[in-house]
């Protein structure tokens, strides 16, 4: 996903004259083509994610359509405030593109992992919130969040992708199966997953990669033709969209089950499947998770 | 009490006056006054017809601590027609005890929490000079407590290191940072590589000569220093 973001904001940079792209090193080397060609619109601050993200705010200030890019716990948690102040309280937009949030990098410990991002940025209004699941999905999500006036967007990469890409189309949930049993949303990276452990299930699959603004309407219509069973299983923390679909079915009585990211101080390094398990977030356990949850209700 | 003709500077106090119950605030705000009329008197390119010109300069209010000696500018220059100075604060009123653009004419940023206002010019200064808008000057104001900040050395160092010649920052020194700055404020800005000056902040002729004075290739950081706080 990162390479095909790279590939995808340099032509980007190319086509629009109003974008910049603004970086605290991470990447920085990948983007040398893009900054010979745009000096005055590839920056690199070095590393200070306050002032790149107070760059960005400034940049919108003056006209133009920031781009900010970096590892997501850089991006999000620690200029929280420069995104409060400097960017949101101020009105302007920006596009937020981090990559490894949750536990990509498992071998790095706590200080590269940032599974809260998605939350904390549900404490501010008005950005939406794109989770590809593929690389040809990044493209499709960073064009349109790029060209999408000046909102702000968080596009949200992941080491973790499915095996193929589906067409995507911003702002809407995609029907991948249908069924009766109830309804499993898979965000972005988690469909692989999703699929595998609900292969046997009757159940419907709502693919996600826009989950904020949330696409309300095509998950009432499915629960509406199925047992109001709604399994969601996010990437990030895990009840991180709870609330969200507690409100989309505010006059539908259902019973919700959030699988994600536990909210623990995860002392472990290892891989990225050794954590899957850790979280219940590998397919045996989710199939045992998302049955044990929907069975009894049909009984 | 709106205002609704430009005025002269000897009428700020009054207009100060009228925007009662930031009293706490009253060092901060009065630190700043004449640096702020040189400012928008003889400085700034900017008018309330040009408040949306993209080639305007730019003025960021970075210490948005006590802004009624900027609102009493503001309106003495004409950007706060018809705005009712004494319902600061009030529930209807655009005028808070910390600015918001999004409310008030003329106001380039929101402020109030302190350290954001020099990462937010430097932004503006690329994004001009992205835009080959060559000609146009940002100016950001801060307080030498609003110092103490961190993030204002992100952006010291980063304006310095890339020569960003059209950020000029003014720090307004009443001496109210806690541990103060050895060496002097303007060292702190000169080591990056800043051209720097310092000036009586009271002292109209002297602000408007140190302010315009060259600074080429380099962003400009002059330190006003002004009573202290404490005085």
């Amino acid at each position: 996903m990162r390479a095909r973001f790279i590939d995808t904001a340099t032509r980007l940079l190319n086509e629009d004259p109003r974008l910049a792209l603004v970086l605290a090193d991470i990447s920085a080397d990948s983007f040398a083509p893009a900054r010979r060609a745009h000096p005055d619109r590839v920056i690199n601050v070095g590393i200070r994610e306050q002032l790149m993200t107070s760059v960005a705010g400034g940049l919108a200030l003056s006209g133009m359509r920031p781009i900010v890019h970096t590892i997501a716990s850089f991006l999000i948690e620690r200029p929280f405030e420069q995104l409060k102040i400097g960017v949101a309280h101020q009105g302007s937009g920006v596009v937020l593109v981090g990559h490894g949030a949750s536990y990509d990098y498992s071998t790095s410990g706590r200080t590269h992992q940032a599974p809260g991002d998605v939350a904390l940025l549900d404490t501010l209004p008005d950005w939406s919130v794109y989770v590809p699941g593929h690389p040809d999905e990044v493209e499709t999500l960073l064009r349109h969040a790029a060209a999408d006036g000046d909102n702000r967007a968080y596009v949200r990469l992941s080491e973790r992708t499915n095996a193929t890409a589906r067409t995507v189309t911003p702002g809407a949930f995609d029907v991948v199966r249908r069924g009766s049993d109830g309804v499993v949303i898979a965000v972005g990276p988690m469909l692989d997953a999703v699929l595998e452990a609900t292969a046997d299930l009757d159940v419907t699959v709502l693919y996600a990669t826009t989950v904020r603004p949330f696409d309300a309407a095509t998950l009432r219509t499915a629960v509406s033709d199925a047992h109001p069973n709604v399994a969601i299983v996010e990437p990030y923390l895990a009840g991180t969209s709870s609330a969200i679909v507690a409100a989309a079915l505010v006059d539908t009585p259902h019973r919700i089950l959030a699988l994600g990211v536990a909210n623990a101080e995860v002392r472990r390094y290892g891989t990225m499947a050794e954590h899957d398990r850790l979280h219940g977030l590998d397919v045996p356990a989710m199939r045992a998770r998302i049955t044990g949850f929907i069975e009894p209700a049909l009984v | 009490m709106t205002v609704t003709s430009q005025l002269a500077y000897a009428d700020l106090e009054a207009l100060q006056s009228a925007m009662t119950g930031d009293e706490k605030h009253s060092a901060a705000a009065t630190s700043t006054l004449d640096v702020l009329w040189v400012l928008y008197d003889r400085v700034l390119r900017v008018s309330p017809a040009t408040a949306d010109d993209p080639d305007r300069d730019r003025f960021l209010l970075s210490k948005g601590h006590g802004p009624v000696s900027y609102y009493a500018v503001l309106a003495a220059k004409g950007f706060l027609d018809g705005i009712d100075l004494t319902a600061i604060g009030t529930f209807d009123s655009p005028l808070g005890f910390h600015p918001d653009r999004n409310l008030l004419p003329g106001v380039e940023i929101s402020s109030g929490s302190l350290g954001h206002g020099l990462g937010l010019a430097v932004g503006v200064a690329l994004g001009l000079r992205a835009q080959g808008r060559t000609d146009t000057h940002v100016w950001v104001l801060l307080g030498d407590a609003e110092l103490d900040e961190g993030s204002n050395h992100e952006a010291i160092a980063y304006a310095g290191a890339t020569g960003l010649d059209n950020l000029h920052v003014v720090v307004v020194d009443n001496a109210s940072s806690t541990h103060g700055w050895p060496g002097g404020i303007a060292s702190r800005f000169a080591v990056n590589g800043w051209a720097t000056a310092g000036v009586n902040g009271r002292d109209h002729d002297a602000i408007y000569d140190t302010f315009t004075a060259s600074h080429t290739g380099r962003p400009y950081a002059v330190v006003a220093n002004v009573e202290r706080k404490d005085s």
